[in-house]
């Protein structure tokens, strides 16, 4: 197992730069996962580590050496692709064992080694299938056997369960969780479904045009994330953002209504900022500083309900266990606890209290 | 995206030089043996050839191989038999594409919807396309051939032939019979391009376009031909150049007679360098015939770049 | 959807009409190369001969020089197969794999190979192979043969090698291997169809090539089978049961390859078709 390091590291086609200066440091077994909408540069990070895409610029360390020079093949790191790119003339125990037949690993070793990661898997009964004859589900823990036979220095996924369906992408998400419990090996994962990072992650890693937007533990990114963007993309129904008004001690929104900060910002007075306010912390029913909403649509999810509002004439959510939600009338009351208030500046970076 | 093609920095670079030249030069030594035959073979004597049409080069007089200028062109402008061949060019090139290509189209179509023994059928179809040109044209003369073949002696049948004559010693229908020949062979090669076309229409524009009531006729006119549109453009382009030069029919069918009804320019070429020997005439020949097919690819293509802008 | 009886009549008949049409000429060829001499006038347009007879075969196997047309054609066929199918194999992974500044010219020089004609090139090849002694020789046309098919079937390998992903490459190099271990092992193992397709395209178009074989070939030595059964035809021209007996042997190699070829040719000749 080993410890990544990337330092400043670029990457441009031509004279468009999609990665910017990206600093990480993975410690040795810790599962990082790189989180963001498509067209963010998480791939192609995940591609220059694994010694498929060039460096344009910095350095890449695995285990103190500098890599990128490297081929792949002197990498000795592990990936799952997308689309599991298994090799369709070999069967399973081919697919598995190819890596350790490149390495001229004794037969005996070979056996055993796909033996173990086959009973871990599950995968004992297909050995000799071709991967046409499997389904998606198991051509999944192939690509998986694949990489855990050869117990490289680190494991890459690259969005390795978007091509299953929900039941069993939640069941393969359980699956390398535990896996890298037992294996405890370095690994980085690529997806742009936060839940798939919130669940799987030591640490996430936001990004966003190519440009890290911050890194910490999933709780501290839905707690306090760094930005609008990464408010915006953890956590599901998404966070409500609303514009307000910054004054000693609260902040001021549209309609008037003044909400108390427990401590004051760095900001100056009269400062224009954005609040955000997750669903699920949005107090129904009056308490606290009323706000009369319109209710546009209400979704019932089974476990909670979801109520989709207009406030200040602005799309509003509303996430709530309380089913009295779903004979709610035209307009309803919510009110927000300031505990719970996100309050981001201009540029819309996260303001953090004065002193 | 490929690996090769990566912009280093440079000062970030720290392969060999070894290293860097090898991944630089590696699909130029992939590519290198198919280059190096086609430069060889293919470049250099078409550059020599077009060389010859200048210089009077004939292959049994020794003291031949001067620089004689344009005279080849002179003689060619007050050549009969060339402009017969020209002329006889059009004619067969144009009669051989269309009637290849309707009836390959017709037998793309039938193809193309599921039916029980396809894969047979089409097999069958396709068959002719496998037959060696040489073959089709002796075996096509033959059926033409009133001794052995059953052609002549049906047409006498039907009346349309007064005595079961053969068809390719009339100076008047001579032509018909490379012809006929040709689009036996070349019905497959239509066919074939056109129904790989054809299955690539995504199915549920078909079945929307029923859905919405128009009849067979309609969904042909606007589904199927739009999108066959580009492969039948570029299918008929290729095949109207390399049916133009496609001599191997006439010369086995006819040579160009009788009296040089059948004669192309491609099988006139042919006759010069391999009859005549005489490689300087056959040159010059070749490069008017270059120009012209140069020409009209052109104006096909300049055709349509005007349809497109204003489509 | 409702199917009703008269289309689906006039779309077999229509069928049958293309089938006989293509296969007529093929079967007169098989009935007149068993017909017996003395029947060949007398029994004239009859769909098949009252007595059928393989002398015809067994006079040409026998006392003609056609085994040796038939083996110079297959060595030539053969060779001009093998050798373009490497050539294409290496060149259509350089186009399908790798970006690099001279691809374009690449392309752009095998498409203009396909536009220019070819008849152009037999006096000038003529004359160049002469000196080299590559004229009445299986080399010479093997060379020729070779650089005419090339631009063909490296279009015709690229198009298959664009249809296997390149995810695969990516994972045996992080499996270990080498970019040309990749290629051996993974690559070239699922582009075997390709190969086939493209031995056959190759082997049939050599085994029909006539007029740089007349040209470059005299004699009966180095003569492949289009020129041996051309002389042939001029020199025994009523002996029609021989002639068809030796063109049914030509059809034989042709026809072999086509059956083996038969499920790639739709994508093949678009390949070609759509790209050269």
């Amino acid at each position: 197992m080993a410890s990544i390091d990337i330092q400043n590291v670029k990457k441009a086609y031509g004279h468009v730069q999609v990665l910017h200066d990206i600093d990480l440091q993975i410690k040795d077994g810790e599962f990082v996962v790189l989180v963001g909408p498509s067209g963010c540069g998480k791939s192609t990070l995940l591609r220059m580590i694994a010694g498929l895409e060039g460096v344009t610029g910095g350095e890449m360390r695995i285990d103190g050496k500098r890599v990128n020079e490297l081929h792949p093949k002197d990498r000795d790191i592990a990936m799952v692709f997308q689309s599991y790119a298994l090799y369709p003339h070999m069967n399973v125990a081919g697919n598995m064992s190819y890596s350790l037949k490149l390495r001229k690993t004794a037969k005996e070793k070979i056996a055993s080694a796909v033996a173990s990661a086959a009973s871990k898997l599950g995968l004992d009964p297909l050995l000799d299938r071709r991967p046409r004859a499997l389904s998606g589900g198991q051509r999944q823990r192939v690509a998986m056997g694949r990489a855990i036979v050869r117990q490289p220095k680190a494991f890459l996924f690259d969005e390795p369960l978007s091509n299953l369906d929900a039941r069993l992408r939640e069941q393969m998400r359980a699956e390398i969780k535990k896996m890298h419990g037992d294996l405890k090996a370095t690994s980085i994962y690529v997806t742009h479904d936060q839940i798939e990072a919130m669940t799987l992650a030591d640490r996430i890693v936001a990004m966003h045009g190519g440009v890290v937007q911050q890194v910490g533990a999933p709780l501290e990114l839905y707690d306090r994330p760094a930005n609008i963007f990464v408010a915006g993309f953890i956590g599901s129904p998404g966070m409500n953002f609303l514009e307000a008004t910054y004054h000693a001690g609260g902040v001021t929104l549209k309609d008037g209504t003044v909400i108390a900060l427990p401590a004051p910002l760095a900001l100056a007075d009269g400062a224009k900022v954005t609040v955000g306010i997750r669903p699920e912390h949005v107090v129904m029913g009056g308490e606290g500083i009323g706000m009369v909403a319109g209710v546009d649509l209400v979704e019932p999810t089974g476990f909670g309900i979801i109520l989709h509002l207009s406030l200040h004439g602005l799309a509003f959510k509303v996430f709530t266990l309380d089913r009295a939600a779903l004979s709610a009338g035209p307009t309803v009351r919510v009110a927000f606890s300031p505990q719970h208030l996100h309050v981001f500046d201009g540029q819309g970076n996260r303001c953090v209290p004065s002193s | 995206m490929s690996m090769t093609a990566d912009v280093y920095d440079r000062r970030q670079d720290r392969r060999p030089w070894q290293k860097r030249l090898a991944d630089a030069s590696e699909p130029y030594l992939y590519s290198a043996p198919a280059l190096i035959l086609i430069i060889v073979v293919m470049l250099v004597p078409l550059v020599v050839g077009i060389s010859y049409a200048f210089r009077d080069i004939q292959l049994l007089n020794p003291f031949s191989g001067g620089f004689i200028g344009l005279e080849h062109f002179e003689t060619l402008s007050k050549d009969r038999a060339f402009y017969t061949a020209l002329k006889n060019t059009l004619w067969w090139t144009g009669a051989s594409v269309f009637l290849q290509f309707a009836f390959g189209l017709i037998l793309a179509l039938l193809l193309d919807k599921p039916f029980m023994g396809r894969g047979l059928v089409q097999a069958l179809v396709f068959l002719p396309w496998a037959v060696p040109s040489f073959l089709a044209g002796l075996n096509w003369a033959w059926l033409f051939n009133p001794v052995i073949g059953p052609i002549p002696h049906w047409l006498f049948d039907l009346g349309l032939m007064s005595q079961p004559g053969n068809i390719l010693s009339d100076p008047q229908y001579a032509m018909w019979g490379p012809i006929i020949a040709n689009v036996w062979w070349g019905i497959p090669f239509f066919a074939i391009t056109l129904l790989a076309a054809l299955q690539s229409i995504p199915r549920e524009l078909y079945e929307a376009a029923s859905i919405d009531g128009a009849s067979w006729f309609q969904r042909f006119w606007s589904i199927t031909l739009p999108f066959l549109a580009p492969t039948i453009a570029i299918t008929v382009l290729l095949r109207t150049v390399w049916i133009s030069n496609f001599a191997d029919l006439i010369v086995v069918m006819t040579g160009g007679g009788p009296a040089d009804r059948t004669q192309i320019v491609a099988s006139y070429i042919f006759t010069q360098a391999f009859k005549a020997l005489d490689f300087g005439y056959a040159s010059a020949i070749a490069l008017v015939l270059l120009v012209l097919l140069l020409a009209y690819s052109m104006l096909i293509i300049l055709l349509r770049q005007t349809l497109l802008n204003k489509g | 959807m409702k199917t009703s009886l008269l289309p689906t009549i006039a779309h077999r008949l229509a069928l049958l009409g293309y089938i006989v049409f293509a296969l007529f000429p093929l079967f007169w060829l098989l009935k007149v190369s068993v017909t017996p001499n003395d029947l060949l006038y007398s029994e004239g347009v009859r769909m098949w001969p009252s007595r059928t007879t393989w002398e015809h075969y067994s006079f040409v196997l026998q006392h003609s020089a056609f085994p040796t047309f038939f083996k110079n054609s297959l060595i030539v066929s053969g060779s001009t197969a093998i050798i373009v199918t490497i050539c294409a194999s290496l060149s259509g992974y350089a186009l399908s794999r790798f970006n690099f500044r001279a691809k374009y010219w690449i392309v752009g020089l095998m498409l203009l190979t396909q536009m220019f004609p070819l008849v152009m090139l037999v006096a000038p090849i003529f004359k160049i192979l002469t000196p080299l002694g590559l004229t009445n020789s299986l080399t010479g046309l093997i060379v020729v043969y070779t650089a005419f098919n090339v631009p063909f079937a490296t279009f015709l390998m690229q198009s298959f090698f664009d249809g296997i992903p390149k995810d695969l490459e990516e994972a045996a190099m992080i499996d270990g291997a080498t970019k040309f271990t990749a290629f051996r092992e993974i690559i070239l193992p699922l582009t075997l169809p390709g190969i086939a397709a493209t031995l056959g395209f190759v082997f049939t178009a050599a085994w029909s090539e006539l007029l740089f074989a007349l040209m470059l070939i005299n004699g009966n030595n180095a003569a492949t089978f289009p020129v041996g059964l051309l002389t042939f035809v001029s020199k025994f021209s009523v002996d029609f049961g021989q002639m068809m007996a030796a063109g049914v042997l030509a059809l034989i190699p042709a026809a072999l390859f086509f059956l083996l070829i038969q499920r790639y040719l739709v994508q093949g000749l678009t390949a070609g078709a759509v790209k050269g």
